[in-house]
């Protein structure tokens, strides 16, 4: 879409690049974990990507993750303002603001918000940490025209 | 540091959470930890499918923080040795585990009727286990409770198949549809506890005290694990490359070891099988490698055409041997037939292909016969295997309920024990390669080439005294307890040498040097032998298979005279470290 193509131009992305090449390590999930420099975390409580099987890994996998709404429902739900949509698709997370309702993960048709230990939530903000990660080429982070 | 310990009481359906920092600073974790859990919890008389039997699911330090390091250990009393069960997995098990925030599980008890657990984060749920109880097949167990239960993509599913329920003394625990506590019969120890399976979820985050270094090492130790060719062989061909080299060696055992190398070994070799049959390559939870090789296999309905299924079968070296060369089986498809049969039971490939061996020459030396067997088992002969695989489960004659506790106790009762491939009561992996392998299956503790890769050993040092094979054994086993403790995947034993794992230690806030990490695998390798002997481990028990002496091996006709001085040898050195 032209519209779009005006809108993304230039824009930096996680992108799924060959989901059949897909082994299931979950190396995405923890590095999203380690991604702040200052504070790394151990686990995958705040990860905001997570590698499935399609009910066995043997019939496939999927790698679910904000894909970066133009028009974020889960945007328009929070009461709080602690996600707001970004400039060229996705959200921003404050957060400080966030109140732990939830009402983002019931809104987002992916299911690509996911809650942390804490309550509060994790989503994917386009960062591209994960994707040194991946050793098979599954997902890439780049320039994304439409 | 993770240093709870979730206690949970199948008699009473309660459970409790122990910190012990104390017991992971000294032991780590995995093998180190659940010795001394089993010596806390069980009593080392108790009948191993009795109520009194305990259950420990261990991990370790290095788990989720680092990659190659996502093993569990279980440890129990074996139901088919009597002895030191341990036997270890991958899958998502380990990751799980610390996720919902443990170091380890006790499962003590039995359950009055069917139950499966769930562990999630500080709740442990009972579930109502009947209607699971009574389904022969662990793949449809798992995918009714995959259904039933939440955590897609982040819990670990443990359970069993009919073999268990039924108590096969080698049935197994069968994690995340692929990955196996596979040997000494953990399975039937769930089912003596009218345990169907067990899931663990949990989405719990630890911090490192070094930010910094933290994510130094691990770039450090993915970069190895990714660029170096120290784990290149399990990337392509899988465990499954050792086929074609151990026969050439001759040392891949055939027809019950009647020979050490197979005539058809191309056909089912890692090649072959990658050439022909490889789907889909999977990995372990925080593992680059992705060892876990499936083959797609197709058949045909005989009587409906333009109807196929096709089937998902995972394939490693061990079932190849076990199901293919020991069973004179070297047509691709039929040797995925029985190794998906073996899967869907929920058995121990190796103990199942070695017993069914051992039936084949008693039957073909007329020490049983086909009213015994029901069926004519011949080597070579998939359909009669795959029929034998059904009795072994539905156990129909005696013959078969002894052959379901496994091959030195069918043995004792038809005899054949000359021809009976077990040691220690465990039956053999797939390598005759000579005096380190059979001291390894004999003196290892959990009788597993694992151990102590005598495997290995006989290929790289020809001409060791009985004394020198000893102590290499025992150097290499103490070793293994630290990486076992940790847990990281013996695979990645070259990645993660003493310096590497101190390093890595550093910043989780244990500190403990290359030289220290060593001398704690001597030490766990003591309490791990003291166990043993509490469980009842004689050494003069032990007995050997005159067959292993009958068929050249790597090293040529082995003499039994070098095996007593190793294992007097041996018996001085236990005695000194007891």
């Amino acid at each position: 879409m032209k519209l779009s193509k005006k809108r993304w131009g230039g824009v930096k992305r996680l992108v799924v690049e060959d989901i059949e090449k897909c082994v299931g390590c979950g190396l995405c999930m923890f590095a999203c974990s380690r991604r702040s420099a200052k504070n790394p975390e151990i686990g995958n409580s705040s990860s905001a990507i997570l590698p499935v099987s399609l009910s066995g890994f043997e019939r496939g996998a999927t790698v679910i993750f904000c894909r970066a709404c133009e028009e974020p429902p889960c945007a328009q739900v929070c009461p709080s303002g602690a996600l707001k949509p970004k400039k060229g698709g996705g959200v921003v997370y404050v957060e400080n603001l966030c109140l732990g309702c939830h009402y983002c993960v019931e809104a987002c048709t992916l299911n690509a918000i996911f809650v942390r230990e804490d309550g509060k939530i994790a989503v994917c903000i386009h960062c591209g940490y994960c994707a040194d990660y991946c050793p098979h080429g599954v997902i890439a982070y780049k320039e994304v025209e439409a | 540091m993770r240093d709870a310990v979730l206690i949970i009481d199948l008699d009473n359906y309660t459970y409790e959470v122990e910190h012990r920092p104390e017991l992971f600073e000294k032991w780590l974790g995995g093998t180190g930890v659940a010795v001394q859990l089993m010596r806390e919890h069980m009593n080392p008389k108790a009948d191993p499918l009795s109520p009194e039997n305990v259950i420990v699911f261990a991990t370790g330090p290095l788990t989720p923080a680092y990659p190659l390091a996502s093993k569990t250990v279980a440890m129990f009393k074996s139901p088919l040795t009597g002895n030191l069960g341990e036997s270890h997995a991958g899958g998502r098990t380990a990751v799980s585990i610390a996720a919902a925030g443990y170091g380890a599980i006790v499962i003590k008890g039995a359950s009055k009727k069917p139950v499966y657990l769930v562990v999630e984060n500080d709740k442990v749920y009972f579930r109502d286990g009947r209607v699971l109880w009574g389904i022969p097949d662990s793949l449809i167990v798992g995918r009714i409770i995959a259904e039933n239960e939440p955590g897609r993509g982040t819990r670990t599913m443990m359970r069993i198949g009919g073999a268990g329920e039924k108590l096969v003394r080698y049935s197994c625990v069968t994690t995340e549809t692929y990955r196996h506590f596979g040997r000494l019969g953990l399975g039937a120890v769930f089912g003596s506890k009218k345990l169907k399976a067990l899931i663990v979820r949990g989405r719990k985050k630890y911090l490192p005290t070094d930010a910094k270094k933290y994510r130094e090492v691990y770039d450090e130790i993915y970069k190895i694990a990714i660029e170096s060719d120290a784990m290149k062989k399990y990337h392509l061909l899988g465990t499954a490359a050792n086929v074609i080299p151990l026969n050439e060696l001759k040392a891949l055992p055939t027809r019950n070891l009647k020979a050490a190398r197979f005539e058809r070994a191309e056909d089912i070799s890692g090649e072959a099988l990658a050439e022909y049959n490889l789907g889909r390559r999977i990995a372990c939870s925080h593992c680059p490698v992705a060892c876990i090789h499936l083959a797609a296999l197709r058949l045909p309905y005989e009587n409906e055409p333009y109807f196929f299924r096709t089937i998902m079968i995972s394939y490693d070296y061990e079932l190849i041997y076990s199901l293919g060369s020991m069973l004179g089986i070297g047509n691709r498809d039929d040797l995925l037939r029985l190794i998906h049969r073996v899967e869907t039971y929920g058995l121990d490939a190796m103990s199942t292909g070695v017993c069914l061996a051992w039936a084949t020459e008693a039957l073909e030396r007329g020490i049983v016969g086909e009213k015994d067997t029901l069926v004519k088992l011949a080597f070579g002969d998939v359909e009669g295997y795959l029929k034998a695989i059904d009795f072994i489960y539905e156990q129909p004659t005696e013959f078969y309920k002894h052959l379901a506790m496994g091959v030195s106790h069918a043995a004792e009762v038809y005899g054949g024990k000359e021809f009976a491939l077990a040691f220690g009561g465990n039956e053999m992996p797939g390598y005759h390669t000579g005096y380190a392998a059979v001291l390894n299956y004999l003196i290892g503790m959990r009788h597993s080439h694992l151990d102590s890769a005598g495997y290995s050993l006989d290929q790289k040092a020809k001409e060791l005294s009985p004394e020198e094979t000893i102590d290499r054994l025992i150097e290499e086993e103490s070793w293994r307890q630290t990486l076992s403790s940790l847990v990281v995947c013996f695979f990645a034993r070259g990645i993660y040498t003493p310096e590497v794992i101190s390093k890595a230690l550093e910043p989780l806030s244990h500190s403990i040097s290359p030289d220290e990490l060593k001398k704690l695998g001597n030490e766990i390798y003591r309490e791990k032998a003291r166990l043993k002997v509490d469980l009842g481990f004689n050494l003069d028990e032990l007995s050997i298979p005159k067959r292993i002496f009958e068929t050249p091996s790597l090293h040529g006709k082995l003499s039994e005279d070098f095996v007593r001085k190793a294992l007097d040898y041996y018996r001085k050195k236990l005695r000194e470290m007891l």
